[in-house]
C-alpha cells in the first residue's frame, strides 16, 4: 500500500541570534492512507514544528518529505500554496478563524483559492460542511458570537471542505472542555470511517486514544509507537458523558 | 474569475470596516483630484473666454499703432511721421496683396442730439471696409460708400445702444443728428456686438466716414491707428511683413531707420494674456500633482499599517491555500479601490465647486471630459503604484510566520 506521507530523517533548526534550537532531530514518520494517528509528547517536544512542516506551511532544515509520493522540498511556492489548498486540511489549536467573518464565510475560504473550479457552488459546499460538523445553524453567526467548540467546528469544516485526503489537527481539543472535546472527536472519527486520513496531536492520553496509531515524540525524535488494538469509540464515550451529566444534574 | 471578485470583495469589505479610517486616508486625493480638476478647468475657461474675444474682434485682424516700438526720446526725435496720413492708408489699400481689407481709425466723440434725446458716446470714423473687417453686419439700412468716404458726407451708422438711447421706438434711418452741432444723416444701424474684450459696450458708438471725421469733426490730418484685415489665418504673418515694407516706403525710412509704427495682431494680444494665465494654471496644476503624491503616500502608509494589523489574517489565508499572487491582488484592490474612491469623490467635489465658480464668481469653470477621465484613471494609477510596496510585502509573508505574529 502506497503512503500518504512519508519522512525521512527531517531535521529542523530555529536559528535564534547566536543560539541554534533543534526542534526535530531526524524525524522518520509513515502514514498510510485512511489511517487516524495520534501524535503525543511533551511540550516543547516538536509537535507543532512537526504539523507545520507535514501541512507544508514551513519547510524542513534537511531530510526528506513526499506526500502522495511526491517530493514537497522540489515544489515551488505556488505549488505549495496549491497542496494546502487541494490535499491538506488543517486544524489548529487557536482555531485561527477569520475575524468578523460570518461562520458560512470563514469556511467557504479555501473555494475562493481553488482554481479547478470543482466545485460549483461554494456556498452550498460550506453549508453542507458545518452540517457535517453539525452546526449548519450557525452559518451566520461571527467566531466572537460562537463559543470554543463551536469555532473549533467551523475551523474542521473549513479543513474539511475541500474534499483534503489529510486532515492535520494541531491540539485542536486544547481549548475546550471534556464533553466538548469529545463531541469533536466524534466528527474526527466519522470523517476517518468516510476515508480521510488524520494526524492529531494532543496532550491528553484520552484523547489520542481515539485514535488507531499513537506515536510519542521527545526532543524532536520519535521515540515510541502504539497500537491501540481497541481504539475508543467517541459516539459511546459521548452518550455515556450526557448520561452521566444528566444523572449528576438530578441529584443536585 | 471567481478569485478576483472574492479578493475585491474582502478589499471592499475592509473598506467598508474602517469607514472613517478610510475616508481620511482618501482625503489626500479627494482633495489632490478636484485641485487637479478645478485648476484644469478655469484655466480652460479662462482660455475659452480669451478665444470667444478674439473672434469677437476678427481673427485676421491686425492693428497698427503710430510711433517707435522703442520708446527711446531720441529715436522719436530721429522720425518724422508719429501719425499715419490719409497716404498711407491710401498705399496700404491700393498695393496691399494679402488684406481683405484696410480701414482708417479716426477717434473722435462728443454730446450727439436726435430724435429729441441727448447721448454722449464715441464717433470713429472709419473706411468702407471697416464691417468687413470687424465682421460686424448692418442691421437696418446701409452702410457708407467710397463716394460718401471721397465726398466726406456727413452721414453716420448708429451702433445698437446709441440707436436704441436716442429713437427708442422708431427707426432712425433717415433721421438727423447732430454731432457736436453738425447735422448728420442717419443711413443705417448696425448689428448687437455685445462687451467688448475689455467690458465696455461695443454699441456705444457712432460710424462716420474717416475723412468726414478728420475734416469736419477733428481738423486734423492724422489718421490714430489703421485696421487691417489678413486674408486668412494662415497668411497673417506674411500680411504683417506687407505692412511694414508698404508702411516703411510710404514713410521713407533708411535701412538703418527704425520702424515708426507698431503692428500687433489679436493672436499676439492674446498670447500674451493666456501665457500667464497658462504659467499661473501650470504652477498650480503642480501644487495640485504634489498634493496627490501626498494622497498617494497617505495610502501606502495606511497599507502598511493594515498589512501589520492583518498580517494573521494574511497567514490564514495562505494557510489554506492562497499563493502569494492572491494576497498581492487583494492588498492592491484595497489600495486602489481607495484611491479611485477618493478619486471619485474628488471629481464630485471638483463638479460642485465649478458649479460654485460659474455662478458666484466672475471667473468660469470649464470641466473637461477628458480631464476627469484623466484623474479618475491617474488616481487608480496612484493606488496601484502606492500600494504595491504594502501588498508585496503582505505577498511575501511566510505561512507559519504570518500565522505566529502576534
Ligand atoms: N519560531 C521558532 N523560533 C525558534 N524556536 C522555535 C520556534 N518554534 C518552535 N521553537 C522551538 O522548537 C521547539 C519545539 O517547539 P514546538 O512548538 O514544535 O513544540 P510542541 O511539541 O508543539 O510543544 P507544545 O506541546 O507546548 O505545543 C521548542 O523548543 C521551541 O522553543
Ligand atoms: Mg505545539
Amino acid at each position: 500500500m502506497a503512503y500518504v506521507i512519508k519522512m525521512d530523517s527531517i531535521t529542523k533548526i530555529y536559528q535564534m541570534g547566536e543560539v541554534k534550537v533543534h526542534a526535530l532531530r531526524g524525524i522518520d514518520f509513515k502514514v498510510n492512507e485512511g489511517e487516524f494517528v495520534s501524535i503525543m509528547g511533551p511540550s516543547g517536544s516538536g509537535k507543532s514544528t512537526l504539523m507545520n512542516l507535514l501541512g507544508c506551511l514551513d519547510t524542513p532544515s534537511s531530510g526528506e518529505y513526499f506526500l502522495e509520493g511526491i517530493n514537497v522540498n522540489s515544489l515551488n511556492k505556488k505549488q505549495l500554496a496549491d497542496i494546502r489548498n487541494h490535499k491538506i486540511g488543517f486544524v489548529f489549536q487557536g482555531f485561527n478563524l477569520l475575524p468578523r467573518t460570518s461562520a458560512l464565510e470563514n469556511v467557504e475560504l479555501p473555494l475562493i483559492y481553488d482554481r479547478r473550479g470543482r466545485i460549483k457552488n461554494p456556498r452550498k459546499a460550506a453549508l453542507e460542511a458545518l452540517d457535517k460538523v453539525g452546526i449548519a445553524d450557525r452559518g451566520h453567526h461571527q467566531p466572537n458570537q460562537l463559543s470554543g467548540g463551536e469555532q473549533q467546528r467551523v475551523a474542521i469544516a473549513r479543513a474539511l471542505v475541500n474534499n483534503p485526503a489529510i486532515i492535520l489537527a494541531d491540539e485542536p481539543t486544547g481549548n475546550i472542555d471534556t464533553l466538548t472535546s469529545v463531541d469533536v472527536m466524534t466528527v474526527f472519527q466519522k470523517l476517518n470511517n468516510e476515508g480521510i486520513t488524520i494526524i492529531l496531536v494532543t496532550h491528553e492520553r484520552d484523547i489520542a486514544s481515539y485514535a488507531r496509531r499513537i506515536v510519542k515524540i521527545r526532543d524532536g525524535k520519535v521515540r515510541k509507537e502504539i497500537i491501540e488494538e481497541n481504539p475508543r469509540d467517541a459516539k459511546k464515550d459521548l452518550e455515556e458523558l450526557k448520561k452521566g451529566q444528566a444523572f449528576e444534574e438530578e441529584i443536585q | 474569475m471567481r478569485l478576483i471578485k472574492n479578493l475585491l470583495k474582502s478589499a471592499l469589505k475592509s473598506i467598508a470596516k474602517n469607514k472613517t479610517r478610510s475616508l481620511l486616508t482618501s482625503l489626500g486625493i479627494i482633495i489632490g483630484v478636484s485641485a487637479v480638476i478645478i485648476m484644469v478647468s478655469i484655466g480652460q475657461g479662462a482660455s475659452a473666454q480669451i478665444e470667444e474675444q478674439i473672434s469677437a474682434l476678427g481673427e485676421n485682424l491686425i492693428i497698427v499703432f503710430p510711433g517707435s516700438a522703442a520708446t527711446g526720446g531720441v529715436k522719436l526725435g530721429a522720425g518724422t511721421y508719429v501719425r499715419f496720413t490719409l497716404e498711407d492708408v491710401k498705399k496700404l489699400k491700393e498695393e496691399g496683396t494679402l488684406f481683405n481689407g484696410v480701414s482708417a481709425i479716426v477717434r473722435t466723440g462728443g454730446q450727439i442730439i436726435g430724435g429729441g434725446n441727448n447721448w454722449a458716446t464715441s464717433v470713429l470714423g472709419v473706411s468702407t471696409d471697416y464691417t468687413k473687417i470687424r465682421e460686424w453686419p448692418i442691421k437696418e439700412g446701409e452702410f457708407f460708400t467710397d463716394r460718401d468716404v471721397v465726398g466726406k458726407r456727413k452721414v453716420a451708422v448708429l451702433g445698437k445702444t446709441v440707436a436704441d438711447e436716442l429713437f427708442p421706438n422708431e427707426n432712425p434711418v433717415g433721421e438727423r443728428v447732430r454731432i457736436r452741432n453738425i447735422p448728420f444723416t442717419v443711413i443705417g444701424v448696425l448689428s448687437e456686438k455685445g462687451q467688448s474684450p475689455r467690458g465696455t459696450d461695443e454699441d456705444d458708438v457712432i460710424l462716420t466716414p474717416y475723412t468726414t471725421a478728420l475734416y469736419r469733426l477733428k481738423g486734423g490730418r492724422y489718421i490714430d491707428m489703421i485696421l487691417v484685415s489678413a486674408v486668412s489665418k494662415d497668411q497673417i504673418t506674411q500680411a504683417q511683413e506687407e505692412i511694414r515694407t508698404l508702411l516703411r516706403e510710404s514713410h521713407r525710412l533708411h535701412l538703418w531707420q527704425d520702424d515708426d509704427f507698431r503692428i500687433r495682431t489679436q493672436t499676439e494680444i492674446i498670447e500674451r494674456a493666456t501665457e500667464t494665465s497658462k504659467v499661473l494654471t501650470l504652477l498650480l496644476g503642480a501644487i495640485a500633482a504634489v498634493s496627490l503624491i501626498v494622497g498617494g503616500i497617505g495610502i501606502m502608509n495606511i497599507m502598511l499599517v493594515s498589512v501589520t494589523e492583518r498580517t494573521r489574517e494574511i497567514g490564514i489565508r495562505l494557510s489554506v491555500g492562497a499563493r502569494s499572487g492572491d494576497i498581492l491582488i487583494q492588498f492592491l484592490s484595497e489600495a486602489t479601490v481607495l484611491s479611485l474612491t477618493g478619486g471619485i469623490i474628488g471629481i464630485l467635489l471638483s463638479i460642485g465647486v465649478a458649479f460654485l465658480i460659474n455662478r458666484f464668481t466672475s471667473l468660469s469653470a470649464l470641466i473637461n471630459p477628458g480631464i476627469v477621465l484623466l484623474s479618475f484613471l491617474f488616481s487608480g494609477g496612484i493606488g496601484v503604484f502606492f500600494g504595491f510596496y504594502p501588498a508585496r510585502k503582505a505577498a511575501n509573508l511566510n505561512p507559519i510566520d504570518a500565522l505566529r505574529y502576534e
